[in-house]
């Protein structure tokens, strides 16, 4: 990745944008319960935000292959399921290796980027199983943690499950938070209950899922944003792909104006992850102009931005081959991961 | 650019909407328009034309047809032939003729949404999403109209032939809002696009003969401002439909005056953005884009006042800024933009000028640092801080993309700082508090108000101004009443002029004479005299002195508002004390129905049962405005959001009422009762041939609880007091029944604040007709209906 960052200096005109984590680590702060309860979001006012988007940008032709790859390189390509095998997980890391065919990208006049995704997302028991299959790509490797996608497990057993895996070589862990604290209003055990993850990811880098299905309210995903990022999320996602309702551009809106309004008070940048139900090119597009037109230029590169998605890759390598030659493409053209 | 540079620089490509088809249909027009009379293009009779730009690019687009006399004439004509079986069309014939309309735009809604977005200048994303489906939705709104029309408006005629001057910021949507209600309640319409923008007009004229609209129903007449001007004074025209500026609108009123024309004006607006510090600030900012970024700003209700709770100021700024720096303005068919182009050079050339003055007056000027297309008429996003309410852009409407803003401390500082306008059009609040939302939004004067939310519109709820901001409303069943009349109307004739009695000398004698009873003004609750200190003899017919009344002038006139405007706590008293005191009024009178029938008798001379029926039929139409009080009431709309809007009918505020010498009880109370029953104040000037049944009147308003100032009386000449009422700036709607020539004073001299005027060009009345003389029709002028948009949801 850092690799990456340096061969972007030699062919931009404008400044670059580091695509590694070269940001300020989110440290926390003190929980604000004044500035929690103060959240106010318009359910109406937002949705014309995210519904008029849509009319409002768009990208074809090279700009569209050029998102779409970007987008490649922030998915967080993910199994997280039960019938889950050590071979499973190693096909999935070559993909990540390789996410899109090398001739594919040669036409793009993107060959010699190493584009690779942005990690490979697993259960803790394959994190080693991961960590191997992808040593010297530079690719790290995400464990999903804390008794997910529930959370209901005991408390010290979560902070041993994030420790197992970091000692297991996971560079980052996806949390899932207590339900219940937001649903409650108990914002101080959110608070002290995300301190702790944070503390137990050491130099890991720590991902809040929110579950924002369960949540229900714009306005309890926004102070749930809001308390997690004080508690030292580094990034805030969206759910666990699990819930009945997963990442929408409804929540995106809600928990990127949280991230400015983190970032206006401590000058600290969040990343964010949407995550479940992102399947479609066209829809992954629209979740980066938003975070392009909310949050700027920045937060496009993996470093504040990544995709939890096992589908979306296959439509995106059929976009840009269309691209590329002219005519629809289909599936079985491109490797399985 | 490659992927390459792309994937570093992560910017947006263009993204260019076809225009092939456009530039085909103008090529096969030779891009030459004529006029569209009677179902077919015809050459200008002068041979002239005028020339149509691309905003975005200065390029010609096409050469129109330069309306004149013969043209006009020819238009009208045209309309006049067609509009007598248009209108015997049944209704479900209309109905299906409306409905092929909105087919028809929405199967070419790409053509059109192209053709504006060139000719305009507006992005292709606003015509294709919102303006062109906008408009097909009125056309399949007033479908229904169509068809429900002998049944819902079974009262009501159509008007005739209508002449329509639209303007170029939403030049086919406003071709929706005026052709729609007109055809579809048996009009005939003579339609002048702007100018700069007519080419929309004519594309819908061509696809509306291609789909059965008969000859002459629609006729489009192009040209520029003399053109408009030769509709509005044509003779042959029932009634002139204007959007536009205030200071056009204000000529229209004056040279419509006492013509008899219908009016429905649609004006300017220098609307209020509401943002308390319990708001969505993130909603609130967006809400901003929408307010004025929306059409470059080129929006009469454009949110372009920005009221700012203080202590939330510096972060709404902060916010705000930052959002204008991803704002982009292109290319009108780049589908990837916020903003193109404004109008015409002449358009941006205002903007400039105006935002120069106001940064010279001390405004702190935010532009973001964004790309603007070369070439072609563009302006960025603005925003002005640090405005105080005296310099020219806190007053002015600049129609482009610029807020001016300015803080508040209070709810009650910023209803004061929203209403302190000439305008009235539109308003839009911010707030999470329902009660503070609701609150607010009641109090605006604005005859739309959007709660979170802004620049909302539907064919069902009706839309329109307050104050200098015009007055008729369009869409829903308000809208469908400007294009009708009441038939009960239909067969008044010009009133016989008064026979002037000749004052007869008459010596006293030795006997003990009458009391004398002196006729005072009221004013404010109290018996007043009048301000000169002169009186004026009241006549029997045979010419005997029954009395004498005040003689009031300018200063009473002024007296009696001022005590109007301190009552105006009766618009928000419940409607069933209004109805109450209303009852009471009438159980009063009747207790002297004998005195009053007497009165009555010596003034006019009618009959003792004459006289008796007109006082038992005053005593009726009270009680019927008794009753209407808490029975005239809005209705609920459900507009397309999750949400309602509340149509709520509002008192219009201090009404002056010139009454007729005719009936002179029956016909002060037919003008009076439904003012008050509604919320207004009243000043009322009796008949000034037969004023003691008023005078006599005050001391039945006295005894009845009405609060005082809600009804004053000043009597004197019907003329010279009505000049005065037309004239004042603080008087809101004035009522004149009379001869013609009061008619045409009252509406040439009401222009200066645009009040509302209902006057009847010297036609009589039938006071004792309850069709005629009493209900809905009345009700309907003593209010404007305000609409509160709420959308909600968690």
């Amino acid at each position: 990745m850092e690799d990456l960052a340096v061969k972007n200096v030699a062919v931009k005109s404008v400044p670059p944008v580091a695509s590694s984590h070269n940001w300020p680590r989110n440290d926390g702060t003190e929980l604000d319960l004044g500035w929690v309860v103060d959240q106010r979001i318009n359910l109406s006012a937002a949705e014309r935000r995210v519904a008029t988007l849509p009319g409002r940008r768009t990208v074809k032709k090279d700009a569209q292959a050029a998102w779409l790859l970007k987008a490649v390189t922030c998915i967080d390509l993910t199994t997280l399921n039960g019938d889950d095998t050590a071979e499973r997980v190693k096909r999935l890391c070559a993909k990540a290796r390789q996410p899109v065919r090398q001739d594919i990208l040669e036409a793009l006049g993107m060959g010699n980027r190493g584009i690779t995704t942005g990690a490979v997302c697993v259960y803790h028991r394959f994190v080693s199983t991961a960590v191997e299959a992808l040593e010297g790509s530079g690719i790290p490797v995400a464990a999903v943690s804390t008794g997910f996608p529930a959370g209901l497990i005991p408390h010290d057993v979560k902070l041993r499950e994030i420790e197992a895996s970091v000692a297991d070589g996971a560079k980052e862990i996806d949390i899932v938070i207590t339900r219940e604290h937001v649903l409650t209003g108990n914002w101080q055990a959110l608070y002290d209950e995300m301190r702790d993850f944070r503390a137990a990811c050491g130099d890991a880098h720590v991902k809040a899922i929110l579950a924002t299905g369960d949540l229900k309210t714009l306005r309890n995903v926004a102070r749930a944003s809001l308390v997690c990022m004080m508690a030292g999320a580094d990034f805030i996602k969206t759910s666990t792909g699990k819930e009945g309702v997963n990442a929408t551009l409804l929540v995106t809106l809600v928990m990127l104006r949280m991230i400015r309004a983190y970032q206006e008070r401590t000058g600290i940048k969040v990343g964010y992850k949407p995550a479940g139900g992102i399947s479609a090119a066209k829809d992954i597009l629209n979740y980066q102009f938003l975070m392009k037109d909310e949050l700027g230029r920045e937060w496009l590169e993996p470093d504040l931005f990544r995709i939890g998605a096992s589908s979306l890759l296959g439509d995106i390598e059929r976009q840009l081959e269309h691209h590329v030659t002219g005519a629809y493409s289909a599936l079985n053209r491109h490797p399985i991961g | 650019m490659t992927v390459a540079r792309y994937f570093d620089e992560m910017s947006y490509g263009p993204a260019p909407e076809a225009d092939t088809e456009a530039r085909q249909w103008l090529a096969r027009h030779n891009g030459e328009f004529g006029h569209f009379i009677n179902g077919a293009f015809v050459a200008p009779s002068s041979g002239k034309t005028f020339e149509s730009h691309e905003p975005a690019t200065g390029a010609l687009l096409a050469k129109l047809a330069l309306g004149n006399a013969k043209d006009v004439d020819d238009a009208v004509a045209a309309a006049r032939k067609a509009q007598g079986p248009w209108a015997k069309l049944p209704g479900h014939a209309r109905a299906r003729h409306l409905y092929a309309l909105a087919r028809m735009i929405q199967r070419h809604a790409r053509l059109i949404a192209v053709v504006e977005a060139i000719d305009n200048g507006k992005p292709v994303r606003e015509t294709r999403d919102i303006d062109i489906p906008l408009a097909a939705r009125h056309f399949y709104h007033h479908a229904g109209w169509a068809q429900l029309q002998e049944t819902e408006f079974a009262d009501q005629v159509p008007v005739g032939v209508v002449g329509q001057v639209i303007p170029w910021n939403f030049p086919f949507l406003m071709l929706a809002w005026k052709v729609a209600p007109a055809l579809a309640l048996g009009n005939t319409v003579i339609l002048k696009p702007a100018e700069f923008t007519p080419l929309t007009a004519l594309l819908f004229a061509e696809l509306a003969a291609a789909a059965g609209l008969p000859a002459g129903v629609l006729n489009v007449v192009t040209g520029e401002g003399e053109t408009g001007a030769l509709i509005v004074e044509h003779a042959d025209i029932d009634k002139i439909a204007f959007t536009g500026s205030t200071e056009v609108g204000r000529l229209i009123r004056e040279k419509t005056a006492g013509t008899g024309k219908s009016l429905t004006l649609e004006l300017g607006g220098k609307s209020p953005f509401i943002v308390f510090d319990d708001a969505d600030i993130d909603g609130a900012v967006e809400g901003v884009v929408d307010a004025i970024w929306f059409n470059q700003g080129q929006v009469c209700c454009a949110g372009s006042r920005l009221l700012v709770q203080e202590g939330v100021a510096p972060l709404f700024y902060e916010r705000l800024t930052r959002r204008m720096q991803s704002l982009r303005v292109g290319h009108p068919l780049d589908k990837a933009i916020d903003m193109a182009a404004i109008v015409a050079p002449v358009q941006l050339q205002r903007i400039e000028s105006l935002v120069a003055k106001g940064v010279a007056e001390g405004a702190k000027l935010h532009q973001p640092d964004i790309e603007l297309p070369k070439g072609g008429s563009f302006y960025p996003p603005t925003l002005l801080t640090n405005v105080q309410p005296t310099s020219i852009v806190a007053t002015e409407e600049i129609f482009g993309p610029v807020a001016v803003s300015m803080t508040f401390r209070t709810p009650e500082e910023a209803i004061q700082l929203a209403n302190h306008s000439r305008y009235g059009l539109a308003a839009s609040v911010w707030s999470e508090t329902i009660g503070l939302a609701l609150n607010v939004a009641a109090k605006l004067a604005a005859g739309v108000v959007w709660v979170n939310a802004t620049n909302l519109f539907d064919a069902a709820a009706g839309f329109g101004g307050k104050r200098e901001s015009g007055f008729g409303r369009e869409g829903g069943r308000e809208g469908c009443y400007e294009y009708l009349k009441p038939k009960a109307w239909a067969g008044r004739k010009l009133r016989a002029a008064p026979g002037e009695p000749v004052l007869k000398q008459a010596t006293g004698d030795f006997s003990a004479p009458s009391l004398d009873r002196t006729a005072k003004l009221f004013i404010g609750g109290k018996q007043a005299r009048p301000d000169g200190n002169y009186s004026r003899p009241v006549l029997s017919p045979k010419g005997k002195v029954i009395g004498e009344v005040g003689e009031g002038n300018r200063k009473d006139i002024r007296n009696a508002v001022v005590a109007a405007h301190a009552a105006s706590g009766w618009a928000s008293a419940t409607s069933h004390n209004r109805a109450q005191i209303l009852y009471y009024i009438a159980e009063n009178l009747s207790g002297r129905a004998d005195e009053f029938a007497n009165r009555i008798s010596a003034m006019t001379g009618v009959s003792a049962a004459g006289a008796k029926a007109e006082v038992e039929a005053s005593i009726s139409r009270l009680f019927s405005y008794g009753a209407w009080a808490d029975k005239y009431e809005g209705v609920v709309h459900q507009p397309p959001l999750r949400g309602v809007a509340l149509a709520m009918p509002e008192a219009i505020g201090v009404v002056g009422v010139i009454c007729p010498t005719e009936a002179p009880l029956l016909g002060f109370i037919s003008l009076v009762a439904p003012l008050i029953a509604t919320g207004n104040r009243v000043v009322a000037v009796p008949s000034e041939q037969h004023p003691l049944a008023a005078t006599d009147f005050y001391s039945i308003l006295e005894t009845s609880d009405v609060p005082a100032g809600v009804v004053n009386i000043v009597t004197g000449s019907a003329m010279e007091l009505a000049k005065t009422l037309a004239s004042h700036n603080d008087v809101d709607a004035l009522w004149a029944f009379g001869t013609q020539e009061l008619s045409t004073v009252v509406e040439k001299l009401s222009a200066g604040n645009l009040k509302r005027t209902f006057v009847d060009y010297g036609k009589a009345t039938d006071w004792f007709d309850r069709f005629a003389a009493e209900g809905q029709a009345y009700l309907r002028r003593a209010t404007d209906v305000k609409n509160i948009w709420i959308p909600y949801g968690e």
